[in-house]
């Protein structure tokens, strides 16, 4: 199976990542090989097959409604590239 | 010192014949003497665990203490430990301390062990070689004794070859597709992964949620069962752990394996196996005949779909689970991102490892508009046929044995230039995280003086069993006492 | 050419519960930035979610209270993208199984009419923090102090033709959650923002037009004034024969504008996919009667209630029923003050209106049910007077005193009641004014006669140093000049 350079590049920038054009050749190379390995999946008769996203068939266990965490702004923004006034700093945010 | 198991360390401490600070020193020279040539940790923690041992050593003496006060092991580098950097063998996490402890790490820091440091691993745990890793490859003690540069498997290559080595005599893993099986077999030492859910995932860096396990290497299974006692268990912070009884894993190992009945699947003995390997498999499950149990062969119709079925599901998982790795609140993030957009691409791209990079790419589109049916929905189909074959395998046996990997531990860089080779490595582990079961690795002989790996899966929460397996075959062999000269 | 208007909400409705979704952080608004923001909300490595159990019995209380079915298995989702006000990277929401399937909600129209607001479901989602735009260096600030805010999102059926529909909506939408005291209602803090899809077709047409989504709006008035604007600016468009872009516009109420948002190259996909760090929350029949028994009073049951009970008119019993703290506010006031309908008077009139004034809500009133109440009953039983009781109102709204009896005391406030010293003034009077006495019998004109009797007052009320009760000395005028 093949992916396209189209295709790498839009799913490059939904992942956020950035990829340059010398990088492609080997993307569409490699990715080509994966996505036709995982090709065999088609060959399946999965007619009537339930998906299974968990591996055991569990329940989701609920919390009760209370605060138990305290402030650690300060522990937490020690290990941050940028903040400031307690505020995580990012280039600007344009809506 | 270094050649004894947990349990023979753990006495002599109980007796007084050694102390854990004397314990902690010795593996430590060991450690900055001998990693140089395998490279199986990233970071040593000396200062920390002399203090650990100091206070393990105060703590047996005031009474109080558990068969884990004073051992010294390491954790993967997977599991966030307070106040020592956890990179995940990551660019992305090189210099990232958490403020926060693994439930793991703090399940082991209750019972008093002393944590040496974190041990090498791939890339957030993507990579069946260790060579993925951001601080470079781990080297397989067993190659180096034939002069040769050989992988110890992965992800868990860190802790195997550390083991091997003896420059640990346990060591905490996670397996997503055989991360700690596949190592445990490259490198001649015992490895679990437990049931889906039975240790919590709480700290532990996510790559794929849904089938990430953490687990237990050694090199005696009675080791492992130690350190299952203390790692498994419910732990409110993770949803996906299971509230249910933990057994004392230890007091099971020396049932008799009369009766045992054991699966062969079909599958597991195709032509993708060496012969040698195969011949390594059959001898190993001949030991248990003579142990009572008996053998029938099995089948998995599905096991071949295993493979593309997990890479869909892993990188699905994965590339969203990675996507916290932004460069806003902690990690790595590229130098003068000139907008939002260019701080996101850059510090992805020069933050993550190829490998990673071409799981995320993958994952993404597997979910992208138009694909997410023909992809991530049919691979979850796909994995409830897998399931099921265990499901009605398991109503004709008790534990199923095959190979860990198709071949001995190979040269690094033999692999490196094609993606799906790598992923063909863990043929034979991965259908089991697709199931959730329980498996283990454990030492069967050699191929050319490179150790080969027997698995035994058992069903959910039967880690007891095998277990069980595992010790009694170690009690009429001798492969897992074996060191790499 | 004639239009309809085609309006569809998506209303996201920040719930009270006391932490967070999926971990023990406070919820409470106004701390300061990223001091509650805990490892899970700020997507530290390792770290995961766990379900808060009062999230769902609100969202299950909401189902409820709009007829909806309640989702038996509902299955949270990742919808990924990448923003710096959400920490993990993706959103964690419900997607194909909510927790609250298809319902309706009836809204009062301005002709009297009733209208049914198909809700094509709710799901239960985290909130995202927030981006600060202030300058630091061209850099902007973020604070995840209300990321993991549990929120509901309601989505409409496109039912609604008019902003004035869509506004009402909203305004029943607020007075449900407010009454089942799952959100704080407090519009200004964010806690009920909404989304409008508007779309325009051509009168009695079957097929939809192409609809666009204005976004964030934050109060019942930008909302309706969004809603017009965007009206009118499709409608121009259509008219000049062009097209509608299906696109997100962002309007600023301050301005009247509105602008397209993020239409650059990124085509949005954000590869929904089952959470696997989360299993199917199951909801039992148990639960949900649990959950059904314990349903405070709705909007509409209470406005019923107010005309049995207190023999309120409709339009009084729909202002206070429509609002469970001025509804609360009321029955406590009652409590004291007996007289229901004066009582009802005076919140919707006299302290609804300085309420306004102030821009301040029930609960930061000055004035307590109790001294409300008290206030109506002093004019129940005649010692005060409408505009002595304003004064009152007056003194305690300032904080000048907190008790009624002692304002109309210090104040001097309290009406003389007592016959006999009333009608020995009326004599004086009019003894003192033989001419007016004369004219005011000799007129036939009932209107004039009564507008004669006004003459008297003033002196009267001089007379009684301003305390004389204004009704007692009419009865006695008229008695006494013979009718």
């Amino acid at each position: 199976m093949s992916i396209s350079r189209e295709d790498i590049e839009k799913v490059a920038l939904l992942a956020r990542i950035r990829v340059d054009d010398a990088q492609i050749p080997a993307l569409e190379k490699d990715l080509g090989n994966i996505l036709t390995l995982v090709g065999q999946l088609a060959a399946a008769d999965t007619d009537n097959v339930e998906p299974m996203a968990h591996p055991l068939d569990a329940v989701q266990r609920l919390r009760p409604d209370e605060v138990t965490e305290s402030n650690q702004r300060e522990a937490f923004q020690a290990i941050a590239p940028a903040t400031e006034n307690g505020l995580y700093l990012v280039p600007k945010v344009i809506e | 010192m270094h050649e004894k198991t947990v349990a023979e360390l753990s006495r002599e401490l109980e007796s007084g014949k050694i102390s854990s600070v004397e314990l902690t020193r010795h593996f430590l020279d060991r450690l900055k003497q001998e990693d140089g040539q395998y490279n199986s940790f990233i970071t040593i923690t000396e200062e920390q665990a002399l203090a650990e041992a100091r206070a393990a050593d105060e703590r047996r003496a005031a009474g109080q203490a558990t068969p884990w006060t004073g051992i010294p092991f390491a954790h993967k580098d997977i599991f966030c430990t307070s106040g020592v950097r956890t990179t995940c063998g990551s660019r992305m996490l090189e210099h990232f301390v958490p403020p926060y402890d693994a439930t793991v790490v703090a399940k082991f820091r209750q019972a008093g062990a002393v944590c040496l440091g974190k041990t090498n691993m791939d890339e957030f745990a993507m990579g069946s070689s260790n060579e993925s890793s951001h601080f470079g490859p781990v080297t397989n003690p067993w190659g180096l004794t034939r002069g040769e540069r050989r992988v110890a498997g992965g992800s868990s290559g860190g802790s195997a070859a550390a083991i091997a080595a003896r420059l640990v005599p346990a060591a905490t893993a996670t397996d997503t597709g055989g991360s700690i099986r596949q190592p445990a077999a490259l490198c001649g030492v015992t490895g679990i992964k437990p049931t889906y859910g039975r240790v919590s995932r709480y700290g532990m860096i996510a790559y794929a949620s849904s089938l990430d396990q953490g687990g237990a290497m050694a090199r005696t299974a009675e080791d492992t069962a130690l350190m299952l006692n203390v790692m498994a268990g419910f732990d409110p912070k993770d949803s996906t752990s299971i509230d249910r009884e933990v057994p004392d894993y230890t007091a099971t190992l020396n049932e008799p394996l009369k009766g045992l009945r054991i699966g062969l699947p079909r599958e597991y003995f195709s032509d993708q196996l060496s012969p040698e390997m195969a011949t390594r498999i059959r001898e190993a499950v001949r030991e248990y005949e003579k142990l009572g149990a008996t053998v029938r062969e099995v089948s998995l119709p599905n096991a071949s779909l295993a493979i593309a079925a997990y890479y869909v599901i892993a990188p699905a998982e994965a590339s969203a689970n990675l996507s916290r790795f932004d460069g806003v609140r902690y990690g790595y993030r590229c130098d003068h991102p000139k907008d939002l957009m260019d701080l996101y691409t850059r510090t992805r791209a020069e933050g993550f490892g190829t490998e990673v990079k071409r799981r995320i790419l993958i994952g993404t589109y597997a979910l992208s508009h138009g694909y997410y049916d023909a992809y991530y929905l049919k691979a979850q189909k796909v994995r409830r046929l897998i399931q099921q074959d265990f499901v009605n395998a398991f109503q004709e046996v008790d534990v199923l044995m095959g190979p860990i990997s198709p071949s001995p531990a190979f040269i690094q860089g033999e692999k490196t230039d094609d993606p799906v080779t790598m992923y063909l490595e863990d043929i034979f582990t991965i259908a089991v995280n697709l199931a959730g079961l329980p498996a283990m690795s454990v030492p069967a002989g050699f191929i050319d003086g490179l150790p080969v790996g027997l698995q035994i899966i058992g069903n959910y929460f039967e880690e007891g069993r095998l277990l069980n397996a595992a010790h009694q075959f170690q009690q009429v062999t001798d492969w897992h006492l074996r060191e790499p000269r | 050419m004639q239009w309809d208007i085609v309006i569809g909400l998506e209303v996201h409705i920040q719930l009270a519960t006391k932490s967070k979704i999926f971990s023990g952080s406070s919820t409470a608004f106004g701390a300061e930035p990223n001091t509650q923001a805990s490892a899970v909300d700020l997507a530290m490595p390792g770290t995961l979610p766990v379900p808060n159990a009062e999230a769902f019995r609100y969202a299950v209380m909401f189902g409820l209270a709009v007829n909806a079915e309640i989702g038996r298995r509902s299955v949270f989702e990742r919808k990924n993208y990448f923003y710096p006000d959400l920490p993990k990277g993706y959103q964690t929401t419900q997607l194909a199984q909510p927790i609250v399937g298809p319902g309706h909600i009836d809204i009062d129209l301005a002709n009297g009419e009733t209208k049914r607001v198909r809700i094509h479901h709710a799901h239960l989602e985290e909130d995202a923090g927030k981006s600060l735009h202030e300058d630091f260096h061209g850099m902007s600030g973020i604070d995840l102090n209300r990321a993991g805010t549990p929120l509901i999102e309601v989505v409409t059926e496109p039912d609604m033709n008019s902003a004035e529909e869509a506004v009402a909506f909203a305004r029943k939408l607020h007075s449900i959650v407010t009454s089942l005291g799952i959100c704080d209602g407090d519009l200004s803090q964010g806690s009920m923002r909404f989304d409008v899809n508007v779309s325009l077709k051509p009168k009695g047409s079957d097929t939809l037009g192409t609809r666009t989504e204005t976004k964030n709006l934050n109060s019942f008035r930008f909302m309706e004034q969004a809603i017009r604007h965007e009206v009118e600016r499709q409608m121009e468009i259509l008219e000049e024969g062009g097209q509608v872009v299906q696109e997100t516009r962002l309007y600023n109420g301050d301005r009247d504008e509105s602008r397209s948002m993020r239409t650059k190259e990124e085509a949005n996909d954000y590869r929904y996919f089952p959470c696997p760090d989360l299993l199917p929350v199951v909801i039992d029949d148990d639960f949900i009667d649990d959950v059904r028994a314990s349903l405070p009073e709705l909007p509409d049951a209470r406005r019923a209630r107010f005309q049995s009970q207190y023999g309120l008119n409709d339009y009084d019993s729909g202002q206070l029923a429509g609002d469970a703290r001025l509804s609360a506010f009321f029955e406590d006031a009652v409590h004291q003050g007996k007289d229901a309908k004066l009582t009802a008077n005076w919140i919707l009139g006299e302290f609804s209106a300085r309420l306004k004034a102030e821009e301040k809500t029930v609960a930061e009133a000055p004035v307590s049910a109790t001294q409300l109440g008290q206030l109506v009953a002093r004019i129940a039983d005649n010692t005060l007077s409408s505009a002595g009781a304003k004064k009152v109102l007056e003194a305690l709204w300032s904080g000048e005193s907190s008790d009624v009896d002692a304002i109309i005391e210090a104040k001097g406030l309290k009406q003389v009641s007592d016959t006999g010293a009333l009608e020995a003034m009326v004599d004086e009077v009019l003894a003192s004014m033989p001419e007016q006495v004369a004219q005011y019998q000799a007129e036939d004109n009932p209107k004039k006669r009564k507008k004669m009797l006004g003459g008297f007052m003033g002196p009267l009320m001089k007379a009684s140093k301003g305390q004389g009760n204004p009704k007692l000395f009419n009865e006695i005028l008229i008695r006494k000049l013979g009718d």
